[in-house]
């Protein structure tokens, strides 16, 4: 079934999914759908299925009901090693409790390509390297992982997906630990991606700044619900954002890009 | 597809790492299994040292003359000393190897079947079994296995369900609670057993709480194998899953292709099964898994599919010598072993929880 969308078109797509944790509803009829190489965003207050959507399109979660397809196929069918190749997810924050250098860390990237009783090779190890240097982070190799401050550590489990040489890249709020140095840094390595590696991303974002300069979609949620989709111009807009966050928000377009803050 | 990282990127990159190699340090950079190269023989001439030392050293210490002359002495050496020395690397290997997959399995550096309850759960088991009497088998298998099986596997599970918050987060502090609870409760069963017992089978149940690795001839031993080789397969078999939850979280394994569930399932029956067996024979020795895998975690590194093997012969050699000592310390009496590795575990145990303290909040 992997025919047409093997150069363009749509990577994932996902239809009338629903999910509840026990009997709370977490994602209510989500129709969604990512082209190839495309760089989509999720907006959407605290608690509004975010986090719940992604892990679902990462194959971490299973639907209540509805479908996931990915390039053609059932993404529920794909064998959790198999989907590891195509598919890598960076969780909201990573605690360790163990000092594993952070390249031990990012090479736990590369176990889905070797097997059971398999150690990494020194082709690993140099994919490993390079998925740092893509961060600028290739300095924190050798350091041990709980030593690194927060948005240090995100850059290491990014790098980690990079590892993982996937097709998508699925994010939770990569940019929330970072200051703005590393955000710039991030959001520049992530454009990078798209552009030179036509990686398809998607990532939870509360930085709305950022946004219509890095996101080609956004998607909006509230109380579990798709309420809007499309480009930022369309979805940045005051009665939309308005609606996703309950409060009342200003825009103001300028340069070529669109400012957001909140009235008080 | 992974061709999909496309070939001139690949290629830029790869000029770019020369510059990173070259700079890093390159100890650190030791690859995982070159590691385990190095580290497997340097333990395993370790072990055979410790065994040597364990066969030599004695009440009366070892003569090779006398072995080649007196039968009596031949009986003691072949029938007492050499099971004993086997016992006690058995035990030691096993109560390592778990100590590490749990600590792994958990993300938590002071999990240990003695702190996590699952020896608990296995004495206050197998004290029922001794109650019951000690002779009792089920289809060959001695009573007293079956009974700290289903003791340990109950802790298990109590623990897991006690420490796993709503959002499948591990919380460190609860699951450690939840470990000194269940020791609690497990203990006041043994209480109330031995209570209810009568005389003989109460003083029975008193000499194997002590814990000694004392064993006549290599019968019990063959029993023990049955069960533990099949429990550390199924440990070694899962380092690899170990390594990637050690590294992350189950949410980061899973991406990365763990059945974290089964994981978890394979794991914890393996390590039910194993801590049953050694407890059943030997009581609750406590500690072992606690220090051997840190001690282990020093010279080989942080890597979990290192770090099983290493704990498994580190632990061995580590219990064959601490029994040693218990019996040699006060000769011609002879100390619990238990009270040798809990006197030394304790302030690791403590050393630990400063550490962890540091690293993240309880």
């Amino acid at each position: 079934m992997r025919n047409d969308s093997s150069t363009t078109g749509t990577l994932i797509q996902a239809e009338h999914l629903e999910f509840s944790y026990s009997l709370l509803p977490a994602v209510v009829d989500v129709s969604l759908s990512l082209p190839r190489g495309a760089m989509g965003a999720l907006i959407g207050a605290n608690g509004s299925g975010k986090s719940t959507l992604i892990r679902l399109l990462a194959g971490l979660l299973a639907p209540v009901s509805g479908e996931i397809v990915f390039d053609g196929a059932s993404l529920s069918a794909l064998h959790p090693r198999e989907r590891a190749k195509r598919i890598a997810y960076v969780p909201q924050a990573t605690s360790n409790v163990f000092p594993f250098t952070a390249l031990e860390v990012v090479l736990t990237g590369r176990s889905p390509y070797s097997g059971r009783f398999r150690f990494e090779s020194s082709h690993d190890e140099q994919i490993a390297l390079s998925a740092l240097d893509a961060l600028d982070a290739a300095h924190l190799a050798s350091r041990h992982i709980t030593e690194l401050s927060g948005g240090e550590r995100q850059l290491v489990t990014v790098a980690r997906a990079l590892a993982q040489e996937p097709e998508m890249l699925l994010l939770d709020e990569p940019a929330s630990a970072l200051d703005l140095k590393h955000r710039t840094q991030l959001t520049k390595a992530l454009r990078r991606l798209r552009d030179e590696r036509g990686i398809t991303i998607l990532m939870i974002t509360h930085d709305l700044m950022l946004l219509d300069s890095a996101a080609d979609l956004i998607f909006a949620m509230k109380c579990g619900r798709l309420i809007a989709n499309g480009a930022p111009e369309v979805v940045l807009t005051e009665v939309v954002l308005g609606e996703v966050y309950d409060a009342p928000v200003r825009t103001m377009r300028s340069d070529g890009r669109t400012f957001v803050w909140s009235e008080f | 597809m992974s061709s999909n990282l496309s070939q001139s990127a690949r290629q830029s990159d790869a000029a770019e790492l020369k510059a990173v190699v070259d700079t890093s340090r390159p100890t650190k950079r030791a690859r995982v299994g070159i590691r385990l190269r190095v580290a497997l023989p340097l333990l395993i001439i370790g072990l055979i040292i410790a065994f040597l030392v364990g066969l030599y050293v004695g009440y009366q210490p070892l003569s090779i003359a006398a072995l080649k002359t007196d039968p009596i002495a031949r009986a003691v050496f072949f029938r007492l000393r050499l099971p004993r020395v086997v016992m006690a690397g058995l035990v030691g290997a096993s109560l390592a190897m778990v100590g590490a997959a749990l600590q792994a399995l958990f993300r938590n550096p002071l999990a240990d079947p003695f702190t996590l309850g699952v020896s608990g759960g296995a004495s206050l088991g197998a004290s029922v079994a001794i109650a019951f009497g000690l002779g009792l088998n089920l289809v060959g298998v001695p009573f007293i296995f079956i009974a700290a099986f289903v003791g340990a596997s109950v802790s298990v599970l109590l623990v897991y369900r006690l420490a796993r918050s709503g959002g499948g987060t591990m919380l460190p502090g609860a699951l450690l609670l939840a470990g000194v609870v269940l020791n609690l409760s497990a203990s006041a069963g043994v209480l109330v057993i031995q209570y209810l017992a009568s005389y003989g089978r109460a003083l029975q149940i008193l000499r194997w709480l002590i814990g000694s690795l004392d064993v006549v001839g290599f019968d019990l031993i063959w029993k023990m194998l049955v069960f533990l080789i099949p429990g550390w397969f199924v440990l070694i078999a899962h380092a690899r899953d170990l390594h990637l939850l050690a590294t992350g979280e189950s949410d980061s394994a899973a991406s990365l292709g763990v059945d974290v569930r089964r994981t978890e399932r394979m794991v914890f029956l393996a390590s039910s099964l194993i801590v049953a067996v050694t407890v059943s024979v030997g009581g609750a020795i406590g500690f072992v898994g606690l220090i051997v895998p840190h001690a282990a975690r020093l010279v080989f590194g942080q890597d979990v599919r290192v770090l099983l093997p290493a704990s498994f012969l580190l632990g061995a050699a580590f219990l064959i010598l601490a029994d040693t000592l218990a019996r040699v310390a006060i000769s011609p009496g002879e100390l619990p072993v238990g009270a040798i590795t809990a006197l030394m575990g304790g302030p690791v145990f403590l050393l630990l929880l400063k550490r962890q303290q540091r690293y993240s909040a309880m």
